[in-house]
C-alpha cells in the first residue's frame, strides 16, 4: 500500500522573468516523515516551499496540499490552509516592533480571534516551554542573539499545532552547537506533534540527523532521491559535492 | 544606464506607483480595517514629527517676518507685515515646508521599517499568519499620512504665526490682538482652503511612495538603504510637483 502523501508537487514550473528556477519539479511529502531538500544556494528551494503556502505561484503545474489545488484556493480557503502549515522563515522573520510575547500572539490572535486572554497567555506560555526559552518572553527581537530567534521563531509557527512544518535553512548562520541543538529540535518537533515536515538545507549535519529521506534539487529539477545514506553511498559525480565535507 | 533604458525605468516606476496608489484606495474604502493600527500610526507619526515641525515653523515665521520688514519699511508700509506674513505663511510656506520635512522624516522612516521588514521575511510572516500585509502595513500608514499631514500643517502655521508676532515685536509694539486681528482680516476663506485641502495630497504622496519603495524593496540589506533614500527624494518631487498642479487648479477655480 502506498503511504499517505500531503504534500504534492506534480512538474511544478517557476520562472523569474529569464531566470528559470524550477523546470517540472515533482515530490511528495509523505505523512509523518522529515523530508529534507538539498540544493546549492539560489537552486529555488525557498520558491518551491513559498508555493505551497500561496506566497509565491507557479507558473505551470501542480501544488497539492491536503489534496486541494494550493493555487484555486479563495482567500479564506487559503488561511484555513496556512493555520494546518507552519513556515520557519531563513531570517526567522520576528516582528521588530513587538516583543517576543507579542510575536507570538500574532499568529494566534489573527487565525483564533474567538480566544481569551487567558487562553492565549497559556499558549504561549506553552510554546515557549517546548523551545525552552519561557524567560525571553518579554524581550526585544534586537536582544536576542541568533539560536534564540530560530527557537522563538520556531514557537512562533508551532503555536497553532500545524500538521505540516516547512522550515527554510533552520541552522544556516548558526555556530555548530547551537545548529545541533536546532536539529534536535526538529526531531522532538516530529514525534511530538506528529508533524510532517519539509527541512531545506545545505546544512550535511543538520540533514544527516533529521532526513528520513532526502530529496537533491539541481537545475530545476529532482536529480536524485532516497535515505540519506543512500545518497552518501552513491558514485555520482553531480551528488558528490554534497557529500565532499562529511 | 543608458537614457532609453532610463527612460524606460522611469515609466515602469509611474506605471507601479499608480498601479499601487489604486491598490491603497480599493482597500482604504473597504470596510475590513486595522483600526488600531491606524490610530497607532497616527500616533507614531505626528508624534514623532511634532518637534520637528515645530522647531522649523517657528524659525519660519520668525525668519520670514525679520527679512520682510527692511522691504516693507523702504515702501512705508510695515503696517502690512502681520498681513503678508501670514498670507506667505498659510497659503504657500506653511503646507509646503511642512510636507518637505514630513518627506524627509516621515517618507525615510517607513520606506527602511517596510523595506526592512520585507528583506527579513517579516512581511511573508504576516501573510502566512492570516493577515493581510497590505491592508495591515500599508494602508494604515498611508491613511495616518493622508490625517496627520493636515494636522501637522495647521500646528505649523499657527506656531509661525506666534513666531512672526515675536518678529514685528523685535522692533516695534504691536499688541497681540491687534495682530491677531489683522492677520484675521487679511485672510480669506479662498487662501485658506485650497492650501488645507493639498496638504492631504501631500500625506497621500508621502505615505503611498514610503510605503511603496518599502513594501518593494529588493532584496539585501542595501535595499533596505535604498529605499528610504529614494522615498525621500521622490515624495519631496512630488510634493513640489502636486503643489504647483494645486496652484494651477485653484487659480482656475477663482481662489486667488
Ligand atoms: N520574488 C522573487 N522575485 C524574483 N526572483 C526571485 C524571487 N524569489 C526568488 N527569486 C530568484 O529565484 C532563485 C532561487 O531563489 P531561492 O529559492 O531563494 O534560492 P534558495 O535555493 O537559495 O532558497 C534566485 O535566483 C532568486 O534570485
Ligand atoms: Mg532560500
Amino acid at each position: 500500500m502506498k503511504e499517505e502523501a500531503v504534500v504534492v508537487t506534480n512538474n511544478l514550473v517557476k520562472s523569474f522573468g529569464n531566470n528559470h528556477v524550477l523546470k517540472g519539479f515533482n515530490m511528495e511529502l509523505h505523512k509523518g516523515e522529515n523530508l529534507v531538500v538539498l540544493g546549492k544556494s539560489g537552486s529555488g528551494k525557498s520558491v518551491l516551499i513559498k508555493c505551497m503556502v500561496g506566497l509565491l505561484y507557479p507558473d505551470n503545474g501542480s501544488v497539492k496540499v491536503f489534496g486541494q489545488e494550493v493555487a484555486d484556493l479563495t482567500v479564506s480557503e487559503l488561511d484555513e490552509l496556512r493555520t494546518r502549515i507552519g513556515f520557519l522563515f531563513q531570517s526567522s522573520a520576528l516582528y521588530d516592533s513587538m516583543t517576543v510575547r507579542e510575536n507570538l500572539e500574532f499568529p494566534l490572535k489573527r487565525h483564533l480571534p474567538k480566544l481569551n486572554q487567558k487562553e492565549v497567555d497559556d499558549l504561549v506560555m506553552e510554546a515557549l516551554a517546548n523551545v525552552g526559552l519561557e524567560r525571553a518572553v518579554d524581550l526585544m527581537p534586537s536582544e536576542l542573539s541568533g539560536g534564540m530567534r530560530k527557537r522563538i521563531g520556531l514557537a512562533r509557527t508551532l503555536i497553532l499545532k500545524p500538521e505540516i512544518m516547512l522550515y527554510d535553512e533552520p541552522t544556516t548562520g548558526l555556530d555548530p552547537v547551537t545548529s545541533r541543538e536546532i536539529s534536535n529540535l526538529i526531531l522532538e518537533i516530529q514525534s511530538n506533534y506528529k508533524t510532517s515536515s519539509i527541512i531545506i538545507t545545505h546544512d550535511m549535519d543538520c540533514a544527516r540527523t533529521v532526513a528520513n529521506r532526502v530529496i537533491i534539487l539541481i537545475d530545476g529539477e529532482r536529480y536524485a532521491m532516497g535515505t540519506f545514506d543512500e545518497l552518501m553511498k552513491s558514485d555520482d559525480p553531480q551528488l558528490k559535492p554534497f557529500f565532499a565535507a562529511l | 544606464m543608458d537614457n532609453q533604458s532610463g527612460y524606460k525605468h522611469f515609466i515602469e516606476e509611474v506605471g507601479n506607483i499608480s498601479a499601487f496608489t489604486w491598490k491603497f484606495f480599493k482597500a482604504f474604502f473597504n470596510r475590513k480595517q486595522e483600526w488600531k493600527e491606524i490610530i497607532r500610526q497616527c500616533y507614531i507619526i505626528g508624534y514623532q514629527s511634532m518637534p520637528l515641525v515645530g522647531i522649523t515653523a517657528f524659525i519660519m515665521g520668525l525668519v520670514l517676518t525679520v527679512q520682510s520688514r527692511p522691504t516693507l519699511e523702504e515702501f512705508g508700509a510695515v503696517s502690512y507685515l502681520p498681513a503678508m506674513v501670514a498670507l506667505s505663511v498659510v497659503r504657500e510656506i506653511g503646507p509646503v515646508v511642512t510636507a518637505l520635512i514630513c518627506a524627509g522624516k516621515i517618507g525615510s522612516s517607513i520606506g527602511a521599517e517596510l523595506g526592512s521588514m520585507r528583506v527579513t521575511e517579516q512581511i511573508d510572516a504576516m501573510e502566512v499568519s492570516g493577515t493581510n500585509p497590505f491592508r495591515y502595513l500599508v494602508v494604515t500608514r498611508v491613511t495616518a499620512c493622508i490625517f496627520m499631514l493636515p494636522v501637522l500643517v495647521v500646528v505649523a502655521d499657527g506656531i509661525s504665526l506666534y513666531a512672526s508676532y515675536l518678529g514685528v515685536n523685535l522692533k516695534g509694539v504691536l499688541t497681540w490682538n491687534l495682530y491677531y486681528h489683522q492677520v484675521f482680516e487679511s485672510l480669506s476663506f479662498s487662501d485658506i482652503l485650497p492650501a488645507y485641502i493639498k496638504t492631504y495630497f501631500f500625506g497621500l504622496a508621502i505615505g503611498i511612495i514610503g510605503c511603496y519603495k518599502g513594501y518593494n524593496s529588493n532584496k539585501g540589506t542595501e535595499g533596505v538603504g535604498i529605499a528610504a533614500n529614494s522615498a525621500v527624494v521622490v515624495s519631496s518631487l512630488v510634493v513640489f510637483i502636486m503643489d504647483l498642479i494645486a496652484v494651477q487648479i485653484a487659480d482656475m477655480l477663482g481662489y486667488t
